[in-house]
């Protein structure tokens, strides 16, 4: 459902990771110096959206192979692993509590989660803590609830203002719904609260993104998430697009709808500071996500969640009950894992961090990039006087076609 | 089993040299089997279907490539007799093959299924075996089809030959039927060989192949005197002399003889690793007391059609040479030369027969060697006398092709018959009008059947002119050509530019006229081909510096995941490896990226599929 969980639903191939979680010297060498985050998957929904392909079940999907107890204890486990792995762990900078649906857990099962967070690595005084909530399962008593346990971030699954692009999604919550939402995590006393949009539904007009986007301005809000839809194989809504039900998402309008997006959220003081975020100001940037860009380490705990340690990346089994036994028997989850070469991490610096509003650092190419580079400024892709002062810099075209970028400078 | 043609050295007049002359799937390979079959050389069980065909593509395509024969006991009223089959080749780039087998024989079987009539290939061969002489013994097959209909083709095959409807013959290959009969005919029909036995030796080649364990064996008709083993003979076209290191025969197996005589048709084996070294219609002579004069109708191969072969995977190009350099060991009229196209990377200009010389050759590159094949539109050979009195140039490639010094060009053209129903007439002559056909003459073979005969450049014939005559006709008719000299002609050179960069594998030559019309074509094929690329990409086709169609590829617009969370990070880096290793196998063209999939694809014309091949 909601969009920045870190866990879609196909593993990649790795090499195996060892049953204890231990991890090289070298990947835990630093470890502190860079931003450290935790990240929670929680695995449940109360139903499946067509279009998701995110590592979600519904109860019915699990039968009673797994539960939120069952997955709360394994979190634990889990957790307790990780503090022993990264021994003198530093405190948690970010935590974001992603899915699935986190709001369904309620306030009492999400402030379990974020004690579970305190007791192994403990959360610095300055931490963000994120969940990410459905509109339709929260309320002004449950947002006062989070935010006495502890949460400073809400992250909402908005997705659109238009009902007839909410049914194309499955979306169940009404069209202002999400709005009031926000609203009522605002008046809970979150300073920071994200909107998530899905643009380039099959039927979206314009006016429908329009209307979107004015209701996420009336909502107040100081950060906006905006996506491309995307049909991912393997879902509902590639059936339906396959058998000619629904229109494929086209590129050219795609890309139209995220001028209109930038346009509108920037003319209302949301900036782009990252390809698909907007914030109003460096504060609301959400600092749990820098990190995935800016090579920071995290751990990620639940099904099918992925981490990152100096240079290290693995992710766990997929399934809630595979998961729960593997930590019942006292294993780590992790299903396979890869350790990053020194080409891989500059390629992953390349890839990531040209995301970003602030850019990537030219030195961090080589000199076929370097050349490459000063050719994409002259197809206004890279912007002149960033490069000038030593920084790829994405161009609005560039944003559109960043990934032909990542190409040519890599 | 052993039998009267298992010695050698028959009296010629007990000796028959035939072949058999029949469309592509009229059913000479059957009727070839089942003679085999007949006669006992092949017992029941070791039967194989078309026997005497032997490359799997061959057999695929159901046309037989390389001439087989074979020799064969008859015995008709008590007397042992000794047949040669000669199988030839069935299509029209290898008519010079075919001659040579024909000139190797006294009588010609005409083979024509009883559902079909006769096409225009067997209507050229026949014609060509009739120049030679041939005793023409004229045959029905598959008379047992529903579909049969023997009266009416045996009238009309009785109109071609100037003979009796009662005299055409009606056998069914398959079952066997009126194939003894056949049998019998041919003897009582075809002339018994000629020639002097104490004449120094004289043997046509009438066909060589490359064999793995053998090196090359040459197949010969002996003409005169006698070729034994253990004697040294002379290639009269190139003087080059040779051990014989073994004479024999085919039945069907090749079986060492102590020699062959006058009239006699065999194999011989010399040691040489190249069929270049034994041309096929080169007369052969013993060195010691030799023949001064070769037998007439000696020609060197000559390639008609060029087309550039390009491994889709650079690296595949000295593996391309090899294969090339061995298919050559069995394939005299296959010429080869690098060359380097800006677009393609390196490549051989090779030289064909003709089209299905070209398919053929690719085919088996692709197949036996396992390589990865871009070729490019094919070409004749143009002469181009250039203005400032410098000369002349042969241009086997459009690249070639000289700018600015243009005086007068020649094209070559072929003499080409058609055949086909009655009811096409208007549209062949409409297509052919379009393709600067010349109508020579039309004869009615029957009521409903008529045959055509133009003038048409070559280069018209091999671009698409057969596909299209086989969709207007609905595949009835059939066409031969012939090489038939040349002709001045208005022909220009047709760029197509991608950016303002030309593609060399997509120029071509063309007649002025139809200039626009290859320009729009490929235009609108690439624009659909060629990805979008980041940046506006102009298609233009151009003749000189005019250009004469345009079309534009829209620069891309939207190239990003949406979505790079924690998660993603690992896909997305594996992602862009693949893309990167996709993007090697994208050819550039200044700074667009051409995928190999598109220039395939615009190079293939569009109904390529069943050129000449007859048999599906």
């Amino acid at each position: 459902m909601p969009h920045t969980g870190a866990v879609p639903s196909t593993l990649p191939d790795g090499d195996p990771a060892p049953a204890d979680g231990a991890l090289p010297s070298s990947a835990l060498r630093g470890l502190g110096e860079r931003p450290f985050g935790v990240y929670v998957h929680v695995p449940f929904c109360a139903t499946r959206c067509g279009y998701c392909d995110f590592n979600t079940y519904t109860p019915g999907e699990l039968g009673t192979t797994a539960s939120p107890e069952s997955w709360l204890e394994g979190l634990r486990r889990e957790l307790d692993l990780a503090a022993g792995v990264l021994g003198s762990a530093p405190p948690a900078e970010t935590v974001f509590v992603g899915g699935g649906t986190p709001s369904l857990l309620g306030v009492d099962g999400l402030t379990d989660v974020l004690d579970a967070v305190r007791d192994s690595f403990g959360l610095a005084a300055d931490a963000e803590v994120t969940t990410e909530s459905n509109p339709e399962s929260t309320s002004a008593e449950f947002f006062a609830g989070i935010r006495a346990a502890g949460y400073t971030r809400v992250s909402l699954g908005m997705q659109s203002a238009a009902r007839h692009v909410l049914a194309v999604l499955d979306r169940t919550h009404t069209p202002g719904r999400a709005v009031a939402a926000a609203r009522e995590a605002a008046d809970a006393g979150f300073a920071h609260v994200n909107l998530d949009l899905i643009y380039g539904t099959p039927g979206e007009r314009v006016e429908d993104l329009r209307a979107s986007l004015d209701a996420v301005l009336a909502a107040g809000v100081d950060h906006v998430s905006a996506y491309a839809l995307i049909v991912e194989e393997g879902t509902a809504l590639a059936r339906r697009v396959r058998r000619g039900d629904l229109p494929a998402p086209d590129d050219d309008r795609l890309a139209e709808s995220y001028e209109l997006v930038d346009s509108v959220l920037s003319a209302h003081g949301l900036d782009w500071y990252e390809v698909s975020n907007w914030a109003s100001s460096a504060d609301a940037r959400c600092r749990h996500n820098l990190g995935y860009w800016l090579g920071g380490d995290w751990w990620g705990a639940g099904p099918g969640a992925h981490s990152h340690v100096g240079g290290v990346r693995w992710w766990n089994v997929k399934h809630p009950a595979r998961y729960a036994t593997l930590l019942a028997d006292g294993a780590s989850p992790a299903a396979g894992r890869e350790t990053l070469t020194d080409d891989d991490r500059r390629i992953e610096r390349v890839l990531l961090e040209l995301r970003l509003a602030e850019g990537l650092p030219l030195d961090t190419l080589d000199d076929t990039g370097r050349a490459n580079a000063s050719d994409a400024v002259a197809d206004g892709l890279l912007d002149r006087i960033a490069l000038a002062e030593g920084r790829c810099v994405l161009t609005a075209r560039g944003r559109l076609l960043a990934d032909a970028v990542v190409r040519r400078l890599t | 089993m052993s039998t009267f043609a298992d010695t050698t050295f028959t009296p010629p007049e007990l000796i028959r040299n035939f072949c058999i002359i029949a469309h592509i799937d009229h059913g000479k390979s059957t009727l070839a089997d089942r003679m085999l079959q007949i006669t006992g050389v092949v017992e029941e069980r070791a039967m194989r279907a078309q026997y005497l065909d032997r490359m799997d593509i061959e057999r695929e395509r159901g046309i037989t490539i390389k001439a087989q024969n074979v020799r064969l006991p008859w015995q008709v009223d008590g007397q042992n007799h000794v047949l040669h089959m000669i199988d030839t080749p069935g299509h029209v780039d290898f008519t010079y093959e075919v001659s040579r087998a024909l000139e190797a024989c006294e009588g010609a079987v005409l083979l024509v299924d009883a559902a079909q009539g006769i096409e225009a290939q067997t209507l050229a061969n026949l014609y060509l075996a009739l120049e030679n002489d041939l005793a023409i013994i004229p045959v029905l097959n598959k008379i047992d089809l529903p579909a049969a209909d023997p009266d009416k083709y045996a009238k009309e095959i009785a109109h071609i030959i100037g003979c009796e409807p009662e005299e055409v013959l009606r056998v069914s290959a398959k079952s066997g039927l009126g194939v003894r009969e056949l049998l019998d005919e041919v003897v009582l029909k075809v002339p018994a060989p000629q020639g002097d036995a104490d004449a120094p030796a004289r043997a046509m080649i009438f066909d060589s192949v490359y064999d793995t364990y053998r090196g090359v064996v040459t197949y010969i008709r002996v003409v005169d005197g006698k070729i034994t083993p253990r004697e040294r003979i002379r290639m009269m076209s190139t003087n080059a002399t040779h051990e014989l290191l073994e004479v024999g025969i085919i039945s069907p197996e090749p079986k060492p003889s102590v020699g062959l005589g006058v009239g006699e048709v065999g194999y011989l084996i010399t040691g040489v690793k190249d069929v270049r070294q034994s041309k096929v219609g080169d007369t052969v002579t013993s060195e010691r007391k030799g023949a001064t004069e070769p037998l007439a109708g000696y020609r060197e191969p000559k390639p008609m059609v060029y087309s550039g072969l390009y491994p889709v995977d650079g690296s595949d190009y000295p593996d391309l040479r090899e294969a090339l350099d061995k298919l050559q060991l069995n394939d005299a009229a296959l010429t080869y030369e690098p060359e380097t196209s800006a677009a393609l990377g390196f490549g051989f200009r090779c030289g064909f027969l003709g089209l299905l010389h070209l398919e053929i050759t690719r085919d088996r590159l692709e197949r036996e060697f396992g390589l990865d094949l871009i070729s490019t539109a094919p070409n004749v050979v143009y002469r181009v006398v250039l203005d400032d009195g410098t000369g002349e140039l042969i241009v086997t490639n459009p690249s070639d092709w000289p700018t600015g010094r243009v005086g007068e060009i020649f094209e070559p053209i072929t003499r080409c018959t058609i055949i086909a129903p009655s009811d096409y007439i208007g549209t062949i002559m409409e297509l052919c009008q379009t393709k600067r056909g010349q109508l020579g003459g039309m004869d009615y073979l029957s009521e409903d059947r008529v045959e055509l005969r133009y003038t048409m450049p070559m280069a018209e014939i091999i671009f698409d002119f057969f596909d299209a005559l086989k969709s207007r006709t609905r595949g009835y008719a059939s066409l031969d050509y012939e090489e038939s000299g040349e002709q001045s002609a208005e022909l220009v050179k047709v760029d197509i530019l991608l950016q303002g960069e030309p593609v060399d594998a997509f120029s071509a030559i063309v007649h002025k006229d139809a200039a626009y019309g290859y320009g729009t074509r490929m235009a609108t094929k690439l624009r659909e081909l060629i990805p979008r690329q980041q940046f506006e990409v102009p298609i233009q086709a151009a003749v000189g510096s005019r250009v004469i169609a345009r079309e534009t590829i829209r620069a891309i617009r939207k190239d990003v995941l949406a979505k790079c969370y924690g998660g993603d990070i690992t896909r997305k880096r594996k992602l862009l490896e693949k893309q990167k290793e996709g993007k090697k196998r994208m050819k550039m063209v200044g700074r667009v990226e051409v995928p190999q999939e598109a220039f395939v694809a615009a190079l293939s014309t569009d109904e390529s599929s069943d050129k000449g091949k007859g048999k599906k």
